[in-house]
């Protein structure tokens, strides 16, 4: 479905990501985890064809991803970004249907597909009429998602969607997400920092440092058969850190 | 498409306002020479020409605008000719004076009669006391305070070669505003000034001409200036101008520089009463109402703003567009444009008449002024369409691509519209900004209350100011109130709301 083969990406000195094979499965979550600036975000973005691969190929559905076929390759995937993105000057629904409204698709169709989603994501049909500076953060989230499910797109790349929110809201969206990724059977790549959150979603997780794939494979063959030194940290690091905590108080 | 026809709109208006009249007159903009080019309209009236009189504010432009064929005739000084228009060419003799000129294609009449030469004057009682009758005379007197107009300080042809030539002694010189060298004189602050013969306030205060006994100062007789075409456009016109040679005695221009200057009659009105009385020419002086005056001006004024205000829009927009995707270009047109703010106006509009005559527009008028308040207009849109744009921030960049949004589309449909408050501010300055600079269009003869504005400096009436100045801020406050009412419409809804919250 989704592959990058060779895949590098510098900024003047910064090395954001060394030469890189993936292959996604299609119809799996795939979760992109690792510390800050590990080169996450730079995947998602050589993926979507916003930035183009210094050197090597990315590959969808079996085509090379071309600055020519980018705007066409771009309406298959749907992508929500760190914090959100939704357009300040627009209401949800008008967020959400921007872009069906510019491939000038019935007017009827779009409505009863908002409707759907809304539906799908469990957001409050009174929020539509509104603008985002008039929902809270959780809400905001639901109609980025629906922005991007909006043009039915096979794959989903999600960029810490739910990185901005509190624990408790984010606890209730992973708990909503999870049943409409199975149901929807979309190819979805997701970042997050969180590995709790990586071992609730994930088929596949890839483990990154500084602009390389450490390891690929469930949070099971994280645990039990990591490759490196790095690996067990940085679970232990998360994992210590809930221990001492349960520790303290008990 | 609505571009193009708004494009073309622009593109009419500069071309509608070609020249109408048979005959256009200049004068330079003060009294005696409005007083002149006034005399010459009406005696084209009187020969049957439809006619127009531009005031232009400087010689430069007046000189300009008469070779360019923007005007038919000017009256100056032959003085001026030699020492500033001409002054390249060295000339010496009439003869020579006569064959420049002529090289340019424009003749000259004989001297009008009466000379509008710099002298040096003082109180007659206090030079009666002295004894003194010439300049030569100040040498015996080195303790008199002199004081002088500042162009005269500075001219080339002003005190410093005076000084040398008449080897004057004096210590206490010092510069001043012209208008207020004869208060001084009355209040003894300075006891010798430098004054024009046919200044009017000669009238009121009693003062003595010295005799420029080494022949120092230039003759400057008053002549027309004309094209040598208007012999064979207007042949009745130029004999009636020329009817005029040796007919206007100093003391007659003395006297009509006072009833306009002192008395506050209009221009158009001392030259009639003239022409009735020398030449037995009845001229009819139309006498508007305020109203009708006013309505006048606010048409022109409105009409200059109105569609220079429209092309730097339809100009700035993309402009600030292109600074935006590309900082190399960005630092370009935001640098020219800031250039292009600091040029004077007088010194743009100048500059602006070869190139519009090139194209086939007036170089005077309201081309230039149209020019000028578009050229001024285009830097706070085009600075604040970049600044607005660069405003946005980069995830909802990122997400308007990712969606699939062409640039076009994300401009159009995403970055302009979150700009869109900035924009409009920009566009709001500019609007202001150009119901005061409008005003300059009464420089050069394209309306607006401008024209008012400098009657009134011209002939220190402060009433003809205020006719110009109270609609003028008038207009601007109800500019700036309609554009609050527009930022309702086009700023969304969802900005306004994070603005407040
Ligand atoms: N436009 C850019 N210009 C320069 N450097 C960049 C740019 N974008 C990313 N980088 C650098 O590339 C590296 C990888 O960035 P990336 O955004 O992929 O990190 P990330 O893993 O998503 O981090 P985080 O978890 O903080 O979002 C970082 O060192 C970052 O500073
Ligand atoms: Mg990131």
């Amino acid at each position: 479905m989704l592959e990058l083969k060779g895949v590098s990406k510098s900024y003047g000195q910064t090395v954001a990501l060394r030469a890189t094979d993936l292959a996604i499965e299609p119809g799996k979550t795939t979760v992109l985890i690792g510390p800050s600036g590990c080169g996450k975000s730079t995947i998602l973005r050589l993926m979507i064809g916003l930035i183009r691969p210094d050197t090597g190929t990315v590959y969808i559905g079996g085509d090379e991803l071309t600055a020519e076929n980018a705007l066409q390759v771009r309406r298959r995937l749907g992508y929500v970004i760190q914090e959100g993105g939704l357009f300040p000057h627009l209401t949800s629904s008008a967020n959400v249907s921007l872009m069906s409204t510019h491939l000038r698709r019935p007017k009827q169709q779009v409505e009863d597909r908002i409707r759907e989603l809304a539906e799908l994501v469990q957001l409050p049909m009174d929020t539509l009429d509104r603008y985002p500076a008039q929902l809270s953060g959780g809400q905001r989230q639901r109609v980025s998602l629906m922005r991007a499910l909006m043009l039915d797109p096979d794959v989903l790349l999600l960029d810490e969607p739910l990185g901005a929110l509190d624990p408790m809201i984010r606890a209730g969206l992973q708990e909503d997400l999870k049943p409409i990724f199975q149901t929807l059977k979309k190819t979805v790549v997701m970042v997050t920092h969180d590995i709790g959150e990586a071992g609730f979603f994930a088929d596949t997780i890839v483990l990154m440092r500084e602009g390389r794939i450490v390891q690929c494979g469930t949070l099971d063959d994280l645990v039990k058969r990591s490759v490196e030194q790095f690996v067990t940290d940085f679970i232990n690091a998360q994992r210590t850190l809930i221990q001492a905590l349960e520790g303290s108080s008990g | 498409m609505r571009v193009l026809a708004l494009a073309a709109g622009v593109f009419l208006a500069l071309a509608g306002c070609s020249r109408q009249a048979d005959v256009s007159v200049g004068s330079k903009a003060f009294t005696e020479s409005v007083i002149l080019g006034e005399i010459a309209t009406h005696l084209a009236e009187d020969a049957g020409y439809s006619v127009e009189h531009i005031n232009f504010p400087g010689t430069r432009l007046a000189w300009n605008a008469l070779i360019a064929g923007d005007i038919d005739v000017y009256p100056d000084y032959t003085g001026t000719i030699i020492q500033e228009t001409l002054f390249s060419e060295n000339l010496k003799t009439d003869a020579e004076v006569n064959a420049a000129l002529a090289a340019h294609g424009i003749r000259m009449s004989r001297p009008l009669g009466f000379e509008n030469a710099y002298a040096i004057g003082m109180r007659e009682k206090l030079a009666e006391q002295l004894g003194i009758r010439t300049i030569s005379d100040l040498k015996r007197h080195p303790g008199l305070r002199l004081g002088f107009s500042s162009a005269f300080m500075e001219r080339d042809d002003g005190w410093k070669p005076l000084r040398e030539r008449y080897a004057l002694p004096h210590q206490d010189v010092t510069g001043l505003e012209h208008a207020l060298a004869y208060q001084a004189l009355d209040s003894d602050s300075i006891q010798v000034t430098d004054l024009y013969l046919t200044d009017a306030e000669r009238m009121l205060y009693d003062l003595r001409v010295l005799e420029d006994d080494l022949r120092y100062f230039p003759n400057y007789d008053a002549v027309w200036l004309y094209r040598e075409d208007l012999e064979t456009r207007a042949p009745e016109f130029v004999a009636a101008l020329k009817s005029l040679e040796g007919k206007i005695s100093e003391s007659e221009m003395i006297a009509m520089n006072a009833r306009t200057q002192i008395d506050k009659v209009a221009e158009t009105k001392v030259a009639a009463d003239f022409l009735a009385e020398e030449l037995r020419v009845e001229s009819e002086v139309i006498e508007e109402t305020l109203a009708q005056r006013v309505w006048r001006y606010t048409l022109d004024h409105v009409f200059l703003v109105g569609w220079s205000l429209l092309a730097a829009i339809l100009v700035s927009l993309p402009l600030g567009v292109l600074a935006a995707r590309s900082s190399s270009a960005g630092q370009v047109i935001l640098g020219i444009a800031g250039v292009i703010q600091t040029i004077p106006a007088i010194a743009l509009l100048v500059v602006l008449i070869s190139p519009l005559n090139e194209l086939g527009f007036r170089g005077i008028g309201t081309p230039p002024a149209l020019v000028a308040l578009f050229l001024y207009s285009l830097l706070p849109i085009v600075r604040n369409t970049h600044a607005g744009l660069k405003d946005v921030s980069p995830q909802l960049v990122e997400s308007a691509s990712a969606l699939g949004l062409s640039p076009w589309a994300r401009l159009r449909l995403v970055e302009l519209p979150i700009a869109a408050r900035t924009i409009l501010a920009g566009i709001k300055t500019a609007a202001v900004i150009n119901v005061g600079f409008a005003t300059l269009g009464g420089f050069i003869g394209a309306g607006g209350y401008g024209e008012p504005i400098f009657a009134g400096i011209r002939r220190a009436d402060y009433s003809l100011i205020l006719e110009g100045a109270i609609p003028a801020a008038a207009l601007a406050i109800l500019v700036q109130l309609t554009f609050e009412l527009v930022e309702r419409s086009v700023v969304p809804k969802g900005l306004r709301l994070k603005a407040e919250g």
